[in-house]
């Protein structure tokens, strides 16, 4: 699929990084509000699909050099990482912690380790999104 | 609008159901993704409507609507999605490889192996 | 979690990294890595020893899931200290052997360590373990790691024959043992073997005692391979050699030797135990032994005999359980045979290893096992014959062999047995001596054939495929050092017996010794013209006569009926189970995925509906319901009409796209629903699964009705309604009824305290109930890895379309 459509990669190569900001904000007020791993992998795989929409798969995959493979066991790494990583400790598999920091420029801020375990989420969702639109996109 | 809902929830189901007792590949598949939706709304009106405002805390009220049945529709939803991409991959692969979607045609026996 | 645990678990670890060692040093032979493990545990527990010397134990726990009293406790005491020993001891001589035979460019080292690695950890769980849930955990692992070693060469027919029949005869008992564990533990309110134990008396008078007992038993004697279950271990013989030398003989058979012992404390308190343990071990002997005479194969032989030998070690064990019929230690003679079991296991497995090895060695260096075509080696391979003598020669119970001094003190027990007078042995004790004299002297005669039929004899290079000679030095080095133990347990036995032997044996009869006592455990060459002596003098002659003339009465095994057998018995069993369960499968599965679908959803109509109506359970309650707005009744005229669509569309983009449609208004109820999560994501997977549908979009066929009749499209709509009616008024019912109040007042309190959150749908997904989530993004993982495969990897029946479409 070759296109040319000037104004609209323009518009997506901006859309792009807006959603992308938007994925990325959502992803870290999951705790807080509506959000999370979930839609945060999904707004960016979206945002990827823009992409791909507007210029072609051989384009996106030298702008983004990812293998989405790697991405899903990366995710699932740091998900089982996250729950086995409470044994250490003597507490029981997945158990979570939490606490409260000051941080410069952010303030007080908490940090969890179900963000650790959020991020494998998003990163799992990211990559069987972006696993399956590619290979059936390279399939012609 | 509970018993609205379960109606509606209903009716998707029959739909889903009709599409894919069906022939045709592509409409099974179809079926097969109306019936998350009836499920979905059927297990969002169990928890009951409107019960409450969202369930986030910061908006301190004083009921919450039900957040099981949203976080199960959550991982319902995500989980279709999967089924529904490798339904796809199947059937095309399918009618690639066989030439046709007539689930009649499509039968396998032991004669073939 | 404690060393020991570690001890248990490092065979695993290990596991994991042999796939590297074999990649990363290929020019090493990966064995050298391996071996490694063994020989450091072998050490590190050697210094238990001290400990159990003076009958004392250690127990470490560790929870594993307390919530149902599950446990991973581990319990060191003489008896499990022995069978560690033996597991890392001959794992290690095992391991040695098998870098030498198995050969590193042409085997698949890899599978054959890791499931040698993953047998030794399992069976170290197993001796190791308190709690039976543990123990049954490990006791399977060892049948799947024994079915994958014998099973090894899988591109051999007796191999996957094998390895099927071990692991249906063995599972079949690990399950049966399950069930007597539960029991077990329903009569006595725990898991554990040491509390079970101290509730014996108690126990005994329960009406599910005999039940367990017998489940129990099956797991045992399935694995010791006991009669009628033996069958699997001759089949099983298709592993390499060192497996053979390690699992199904010296260790994993053994572990039904290990059950019984473990659980006499608790069981011997019954006479069954007694009668069954010793009568099915006893007949074990005498018939395995009996038919070992008329194997050909070397392997064949020494199969059939670990199965005699297994049932005399546990007819030993059925004899010793007499012992717990007594309060005290004085004047109780029926200890010696819980001795002699103990000498005996010790004695087997050096014996019984070296000769697996020797065996191993001829047929590494010949190329055959057959006893017909080998002879005369004796000259061509020295080594190997002095080896083969000293096994078989002890085997055989000659002095001054260690096989001799526990063959002694088996008739000595079996001679005890007839002059007891408890359990009617007044009248049938005298079987046992009889029995044991008739199996050992057809020991006798195996054990002859093995060396001599072998070693002596005419030489014939004709038969053989290949040119034989003696084995390098380091495949002899392992069946040496046995050989030596085999002679240095013979002239020196009491090496042992301080050391090993009591506190193994006083393991199995804790009830009878005092605190602070010990059990008299002194082996002696030497008694004086006794019973035991005149009767070993007789098996001796009566050998050699029958030995000597073995082709002329070899030709009674013939007599025997050939049909009736119980290999024919199982092949038959399994044939009709097979033919039946296709049969039957057949008969409803048309390979129409209509058919299946229909059945599903007519099941679902008819069972909710007939409980719906059988219960009287439908109920009608609208007052509790929230108001109905015009949002709700727009979207829901959207949400019909593009159903409907669906259903008439004769496009394909027309359904894909009012699909999308349902989706969008569904995203929007949840809006309206209060549910931000959920619209969020339905928005954007809608909107990407829409993209997914118009990329596959080019590949799908047109949208086609297949001339559906009429009679197939009003069945269809039938069942389609009776699934809608049926849902729509469970719907209702269930928002009518509530029984109990909703459990999400927990998670409304405790988000923010115990979770730190505030979106209480985020936490509960990766918090409260994060283990869903997990096993999501797994399956999901699972899709996105099958469709990759689907379209990348095409192995098409050899054509060219390989290429195509890429």
């Amino acid at each position: 699929m070759k296109t040319n459509d000037v104004i609209f990669q323009t518009v997506a190569k901006v859309v792009f990084f807006m959603i992308i900001f938007f994925a990325v904000r959502i992803f870290f007020a999951g705790h807080y509000y509506p959000g999370g791993g979930f839609v945060g992998g999904l707004l960016t795989s979206g945002a990827i699909v823009l992409l791909l929409l507007a210029f072609d798969l051989k384009t996106v995959k030298k702008i983004l050099p990812v293998d989405y493979k790697w991405l899903i066991s990366l995710g699932l790494l740091f998900a089982t990482g996250t729950a086995a990583g409470s044994v250490l400790f003597n507490v029981p598999f997945f158990t979570h912690a939490y606490d409260y920091f000051q941080l410069p420029l952010f303030g007080k801020t908490s940090l969890h380790t179900a963000m650790l375990f959020d991020l494998g989420v998003y990163l799992v969702v990211i990559g069987v999104t972006m696993t399956i639109i590619q290979t059936i996109g390279e399939s012609e | 609008m509970e018993i609205l809902m379960c109606i509606v929830a209903g009716m998707l189901f029959a739909a889903a159901v009709y599409l894919m007792l069906s022939k045709s590949l592509l409409r099974i598949i179809i079926g097969t993704g109306l019936l998350s939706h009836g499920t979905h709304l059927m297990l969002l009106t169990m928890g009951g409507l409107k019960t409450g405002t969202v369930p986030v805390l910061g908006e301190h009220a004083a009921s919450y609507t039900d957040p099981i049945p949203q976080a199960l529709i959550l991982t319902a939803i995500v989980i279709s999605f999967g089924v529904t991409a490798i339904f796809l991959v199947i059937a095309y692969r399918a009618y690639q490889d066989l030439g046709t979607d007539n689930m009649d045609q499509l039968r396998g026996s032991e004669a073939d192996d | 979690m404690s060393l020991v645990h570690w001890a248990i678990l490092a065979p695993f670890i290990l596991a994991i990294f042999v796939p590297f060692f074999r990649k990363k040093a290929a020019t090493i032979h990966t064995g050298w890595f391996v071996l490694i493990l063994p020989v450091v545990l072998f050490v590190s527990f050697l210094q238990y020893l001290p400990v159990t010397m003076n009958n004392n134990s250690i127990t470490h726990s560790a929870a594993w899931i307390p919530s149902l009293g599950i446990d991973f406790s581990v319990y060191i005491d003489g008896l499990s200290l022995l069978f560690i020993l033996l597991i890392t001891g001959i794992g290690s001589l095992v391991v040695l052997y098998s870098i030498y035979y198995l050969s590193k460019t042409k085997e698949s080292l890899q599978h054959f360590y890791v499931y040698l690695l993953m047998f030794m950890g399992a069976m170290l769980g197993v001796v190791l373990s308190d709690n039976v849930i543990t123990l049954y955990m490990f006791w399977e692992l060892t049948s799947i790691s024994s079915f994958l070693l014998i099973a090894y060469w899988f591109d051999r027919d007796r191999s996957r024959y094998g390895a099927l029949k071990s692991m249906l005869i063995t599972v079949f008992g690990g399950l049966m043992m399950l069930g007597g564990f539960l029991v077990l533990s329903i009569m006595g309110g725990t898991f554990s073997i040491r509390e079970l134990a101290v509730q014996a008396p108690d126990l005994y008078h329960h009406p599910l005692f005999l039940l367990a007992m017998i489940l129990i038993l099956l797991g045992a004697f399935t694995k010791s391979a006991q009669f009628p279950f033996y069958i699997w271990l001759p089949d099983a013989m298709e592993a390499p050699t060192p497996v053979s030398a390690y699992l199904h003989s010296a260790t994993m058979v053994k572990a039904g030797i290990y059950l019984v012992a473990r659980f006499s404390p608790i069981f011997a308190f019954s006479s069954y135990w007694f009668w069954i343990v010793s009568a099915v071990g006893l007949f074990t002997m005498i018939w395995a032994s009996f038919n070992a005479v008329k194997q050909t194969d070397l392997k064949g032989i020494l199969a059939y005999s670990t199965v005699s030998q297994l049932g005399l070690i546990m007819g030993l064990l059925g004899a010793g359980s007499a012992a717990l019929y007594f309060d005290s230690l004085d004047d109780n003679l029926y200890t010696a045979a819980v001795i002699a079991a103990i000498f005996h296991l010790i004695n087997h497995a050096t014996f019984k290893g070296s000769l697996f090895m020797v065996v191993g060695i001829i047929d590494h260096e010949t190329g055959t096992r057959d006893i017909r075509r080998l002879g005369g080696l004796m000259s061509l391979m020295p080594v190997t014959f002095t080896l083969s003598v000293i096994g078989a020669f002890s085997m055989a119970g000659l002095p001054p062999f260690n096989g001799f001094l526990s063959k002694e003190m088996f008739f000595l027990s079996m001679v005890q047995l007839s002059e007891l007078n408890l359990f009617n042995l007044e009248t049938w004790g005298i079987f046992f001596p009889v029995l044991a004299w008739i199996g050992s002297v057809f020991t006798f005669i195996y054990s002859m054939i093995i060396v001599f039929t072998v070693f002596t004899g005419k030489f014939q290079p004709e038969k053989l495929e290949k040119k034989p000679h003696e084995a390098p030095a380091g495949m002899l080095v392992s069946p040496i050092i046995l050989a030596v133990l085999v002679i240095v347990f013979g002239l020196f036995p009491n090496l042992l017996s301080y050391s090993l032997i009591q506190p193994a044996a006083a393991a199995i009869v804790p009830s009878i010794i005092p605190s602070g006592e010990q059990l008299d455990v002194n082996i002696y060459f030497w008694h004086g013209i006794t019973a035991e002596l005149l009767m070993t003098i007789a098996v001796v002659l009566v050998g050699i006569i029958l030995y000597t003339f073995l082709p002329k009465w070899v030709g009674l095994y013939n007599y025997f009926p050939g049909k009736v057998t119980l290999n024919n018995l199982y092949d038959a069993s399994l044939y009709t189970v097979e033919r039946g369960s296709n049969s039957i499968t057949k008969s409803y599965m048309s390979g129409f995925i209509r058919s299946y679908l229909v059945y599903i959803f007519a099941f679902f109509i008819a069972l909710l509906g007939f409980t719906l109506w059988a219960k009287d359970a439908f109920r009608y309650d609208a007052s509790n319901t929230s108001p109905i707005g015009y949002y709700e009744i727009g979207l829901l005229v959207v949400l019909c009409v593009a159903t409907a669509t669906i259903l008439m569309a004769k496009s394909r983009l027309t359904s894909i796209i009012s699909l999308g449609a349902v989706g969008y208004s569904v995203s929007l109820f949840f809006v309206i629903f209060r549910a931000p999560d959920l619209a969020l994501t339905q928005l954007v997977i809608e909107t990407v699964s829409t993209a997914l549908f118009l990329l596959c979009f080019y590949h799908l066929p047109k949208l086609s009705r297949h001339e559906e009749k009429m009679s197939f499209q009003i069945g269809n709509a039938l069942i389609a309604a009776g699934v809608g009616i049926t849902v729509t008024l469970i719907g209702i019912t269930a928002h009518s009824t509530k029984l109990f109040s909703s459990i999400n007042e927990y998670y409304i309190e405790n988000t923010y305290k115990k979770a730190g959150g505030e979106n209480m749908v985020n936490v509960i997904l990766v918090d409260f109930r994060g283990f869903d989530t997990l096993f999501e993004i797994a399956v999901l993982s699972v899709a996105a890895l099958g469709i990759y495969a689907l379209i990348k990897l095409r192995l098409e029946k050899g054509d060219d379309s390989v290429n195509e479409n890429k």
